[in-house]
């Protein structure tokens, strides 16, 4: 494979590293220096409780991770390769369960459980299945729709059964992006913070809710910082060695310019995938069926009021509860717009540049990893006392909860991006080359193209995940704005059976808002698939 | 164990002179409008940020309305400045103590205070209307500020919630005392938050401590385990998930506020006029929330005066229905809702706030250990 040159990987990754190495390796550092002392290192690792955290977090994080990917092949196969009536909108409706605040998730989810499954550790290990699901259908599916058909078709041609296809041929050429999903359902899970709150045993912690309540609640910052360095050393030990493994794996293979879908054909196929499609519906519609019938729901009955009354200024004679849905829509989506400009910008480069280096591509893909890997609560602290001063006065800027959120939001365009353009055959570019192509004109010719659709997925996951974080938006003060999350957990934190139905009122749009934005872009981009083939 | 603040910012001194230097031209080209610029003599900032918790409204309430009024009387335009909940806004200005990302600070409350005072976090200051006995306060809560620490502005109580008709339909008393919360005649009717996770919760576990003494308490949390006392992490999911009447849950008793009860008939869906759920008064225990001057703030004169805003009638007559806490400014009638169905408890109970600061980890462990081990 012809090498680009090195002033172009340096300019590709120029811009990323920046970003990293300032809002993230800076303000992180920082916070471990100031508060980290010898005393909080000793108490913390010699406080029992500190490992029965670690042991939790990391057993119910595996577990999580192995179920999800379980479950979600199936579906990311269908819904990869299947066309059928609703397909993006079930595609929307399985964003959304990833991008609900995970207090409404949880209400809907406790709501839906059977009583003997509350506050259960199964509880949160289903919820965590359903909430990542997206991820294992749009990682995955990203791959799979561009994957040609040929081989699996040569394999039932010579008598191959449909497991065997799919265990002995589907799979093993879709492995990168599951191991690339796997390693973000498990980055997320291993850091699970709400639903663990909301769902689990009272007393259950995983290391991201010990730091959060060492930082906040005891005012221990210290035995906070320890623990997430604790939180981050075991995770990048698990990354790298997933980033490793997805490289080794990585084939080469003359991915399709459009998607391989197509409308099933026989009856067996029609039925396959009418169930998936029912079952996954179902899933996914559930929770949000609960949503909005809590909207509807008084102790008392049944009542409109709450979508009525939704943004009214005076919510009764003299009072105002000073929550605006539109204008927390409105804050929510510009956060979005920016957080997922920031996110596609730098993940585009970062993708790029990872694809075509070699080790110190791989360096840059675990790097922009760790904002995932570190607690919220740390970065949110560090950036406060690090931005404090001119001229990186930032603390009260507009533009930091864009940034936190595109810093969670990058790993996930890059996720989606680099499997994709691993794939690439690098026959294309050495054709190129033997046409004449300099090896700048010959990977803009037959790499670049391929970068459009995943990134377009990228920047959904991006946008959706800005438009539902809660956590690190909590931990960076801010002013002027309340997001639809903050407003959510604002409603349903009063006393007042109107509050809380407008509560999951807010909730429903949210996710309505979601779907919608899913689908707008899945429409979008089916022109701009088709650019490869001029 | 707290992180000590420590003042590594340097000294804002000059920082603070020149702002002010720029902010003297500004103040008089800004408050030229109205009678604003003559009644504040000395140079004064023309904004101050207040800091605050996540609950206390951004925009558009009546407790906005009247920093609004603050702004036109004096040209102090009030910026404010969310936090997160108040453990999460005392740990970032204990970090930032020196440097701090706004002048005022609002909602400390007395199981936190003694850590804020000693992370420094305020400059001494006390409302002059307070201090020159111009706006009448209960002494007690001056007294947990006996060097002028920080201002008390607001108060409220912790207390187990019942549901009324719940009771009513099985003719069964509710309980009114700790002890009776451990009798079998209520088995199993009441849900708790976490103390570790949540401020209601801690409270409780407090009011407890309190009743029973230092010695007693782990002993009636085994009564109340024994009598099937149910735990949850938070407010949301204890009112709102196991309350039988706010989330059909199983559960008849919850702990939650003293200004539960008005803001259930307020707020209630369809509108009524009668009280849903009632408070056992025995159990209260008080949270007396202050406000402050930051130090190292940029703009000490202002944030003085927009403390001394704060406990003013105007502005303390707005706190019962936008923040469903009581006014500490005795001049300041609560309306009529919370006359009818809120309940201030004749005896309040309390606990030193430096005690709860050293042992609340403790206790935590301790009762970790015994509900949930």
């Amino acid at each position: 494979m012809n090498r680009l040159p090195r002033w172009l990987l340096v300019a590709l990754a120029a811009g990323p590293v920046a970003g990293l190495l300032i809002f993230y390796a800076w303000p992180f550092v920082i916070l471990v220096v100031e508060a980290v002392t010898e005393e909080s290192i000793r108490d913390t690792l010699g406080r029992s409780s500190t490992w029965e955290v670690v042991w939790f977090t990391a057993w119910q994080a595996v577990v999580s991770t192995v179920v999800t990917i379980a479950v979600g092949l199936t579906p990311a196969y269908v819904l990869a390769r299947y066309e059928f009536r609703g397909r993006t909108v079930l595609v929307g409706l399985l964003t959304a369960m990833f991008v609900l605040p995970t207090v409404v998730m949880g209400a809907a989810f406790l709501a839906l459980l059977p009583e003997s499954l509350d506050r259960t550790v199964v509880a949160v290990i289903a919820a965590h299945v359903v909430f990542n699901l997206a991820v294992v259908v749009r990682v995955v599916g990203s791959l799979w729709e561009h994957l040609p058909t040929d081989m699996e078709a040569a394999a039932a041609t010579l008598g191959a059964s449909r497991w065997k296809v799919a265990t002995q041929i589907s799979l093993p050429l879709v492995r990168p992006a599951v191991t690339a999903a796997a390693t973000i359902v498990f980055l997320f899970t291993f850091t699970s913070y709400g639903v663990i709150r909301i769902l689990a045993a009272p007393g259950t912690r995983t290391i991201e809710v010990e730091v959060w309540r060492r930082a906040t609640q005891l005012g221990d910052v210290g035995g906070a910082a320890v623990l997430a360095l604790l939180q981050l050393a075991a995770l990048v030990a698990i990354v790298s060695w997933s980033t490793i493994a997805q490289r080794r794996h990585a084939q080469a293979i003359g991915l399709l310019p459009t998607s391989a879908r197509r409308r099933p054909r026989t009856a067996g196929e029609r039925r396959f995938v009418t169930l998936v499609a029912a079952v996954v519906s179902a899933v996914a519609a559930a929770p949000l069926v609960a949503l909005v019938v809590r909207s509807f729901s008084t102790p008392t009955g049944w009542s409109t009021t709450a979508w009525t009354d939704l943004g009214r200024a005076e919510i009764r004679p003299g009072i105002r509860i000073g929550i605006d849905p539109v204008d927390a829509i409105g804050n929510s989506l510009t956060n979005a717009a920016w957080a997922t400009l920031f996110a596609v910008v730098v993940g585009a480069l970062a993708s790029l540049a990872i694809a075509a280096a070699g080790r110190a591509g791989r360096a840059l893909d675990g790097g922009l990893m760790l904002p995932l890997a570190t607690s919220a609560v740390t970065i949110g602290f560090g950036m406060l006392i690090t931005f404090d001063t001119a001229p990186v006065d930032w603390r009260a800027s507009w533009w930091l909860v864009p940034v936190g959120h595109a810093l969670i939001a990058v790993p996930f365009v890059v996720r989606t991006c680099v499997g994709v353009l691993r794939s690439v055959d690098p026959t294309m570019s050495d054709a190129a080359a033997t046409l004449g192509a300099s090896p700048v004109r010959a990977w803009r010719a037959t790499v670049v193209p391929y970068l459009w659709r995943p990134l377009a997925v990228g920047a959904v996951l991006a946008a959706s995940i800005s438009l539902g974080e809660f956590g690190a938006t909590s931990f960076l003060s801010r002013s002027g704005g309340e997001t639809m999350p903050i407003a959510i957990e604002q409603l349903l934190g009063r006393t007042g059976s109107l509050l809380q139905a407008q509560g999951f009122a807010l909730a429903t749009l949210l996710a309505a808002t979601t779907v919608i934005l899913v689908v707008l872009v899945e429409r979008l981009q089916t022109p701009l698939t088709r650019q490869p083939e001029r | 164990m707290s992180l000590r603040a420590t003042p590594r910012h340097g000294d804002s001194s000059l920082r603070s002179i020149a702002a002010l230097a720029m902010v003297v031209g500004l103040v008089a080209a800004a408050c030229g409008s109205d009678d604003a610029a003559s009644t504040t003599s000395a140079p004064i900032a023309d904004s101050v940020t207040l800091v605050t918790y996540d609950s206390f409204p951004e925009a558009d309430t009546s407790l906005n309305d009247a920093l609004a009024d603050f702004t036109a009387e004096t040209g102090i335009d009030v910026e404010i400045l969310v936090a997160g909940d108040t453990g999460t806004m005392l740990s970032k200005a204990s970090l930032t103590a020196g440097n701090p990302e706004g002048d005022v600070m609002w909602g400390i409350d007395n199981s936190l205070l003694s850590r804020a005072i000693d992370d420094e976090i305020f400059e001494p200051y006390v409302a002059t209307p307070i201090a020159d006995g111009s706006v009448d306060i209960d002494p007690e809560f001056l007294e947990l500020v006996p060097n002028d620490e920080a201002t008390p502005v607001d108060y409220g109580d912790v207390c187990v919630n019942y549901d009324i008709g719940w009771f009513a339909e099985r003719d069964l008393e509710p309980p009114s005392s700790f002890a009776d919360l451990a009798d079998p005649a209520y088995a199993g009717m009441l849900v708790v938050q976490n103390p570790a996770t949540s401020s209601p919760g801690l409270a409780f576990v407090l009011a407890t401590i309190h009743e029973y003494g230092l010695e007693g308490w782990q002993d009636y949390w085994s009564q109340l385990g024994a009598n099937g006392v149910e735990v949850v992490e938070g407010w949301t999911q204890a009112y709102y998930e196991r309350f039988t009447w706010a989330g059909g849950g199983p559960t008849p008793m919850v702990v939650s506020y003293g200004s539960s009860p008005p803001a259930e008939v307020i707020f209630a869906d369809p509108p009524r006029d009668d009280a849903a759920t009632g408070v056992v008064e025995d159990t209260c225990f008080r949270q007396i929330e202050f406000a402050g001057v930051l130090r190292g703030t940029d703009a000490p004169d202002a944030a003085r005066l927009l403390v001394d805003f704060l406990v003013s009638e105007r502005f303390q007559q707005e706190l019962a229905l936008n923040l469903f806490v009581y006014p500490t400014n005795e001049a300041v009638a609560l309306p009529q809702e919370f006359v009818d169905f809120a309940v201030v408890p004749d005896v309040s109970r309390s606990l030193d706030p430096t005690l709860i600061d050293t042992e609340r980890s403790t206790w935590i462990d301790q009762w970790t250990e015994l509900v949930l081990g």
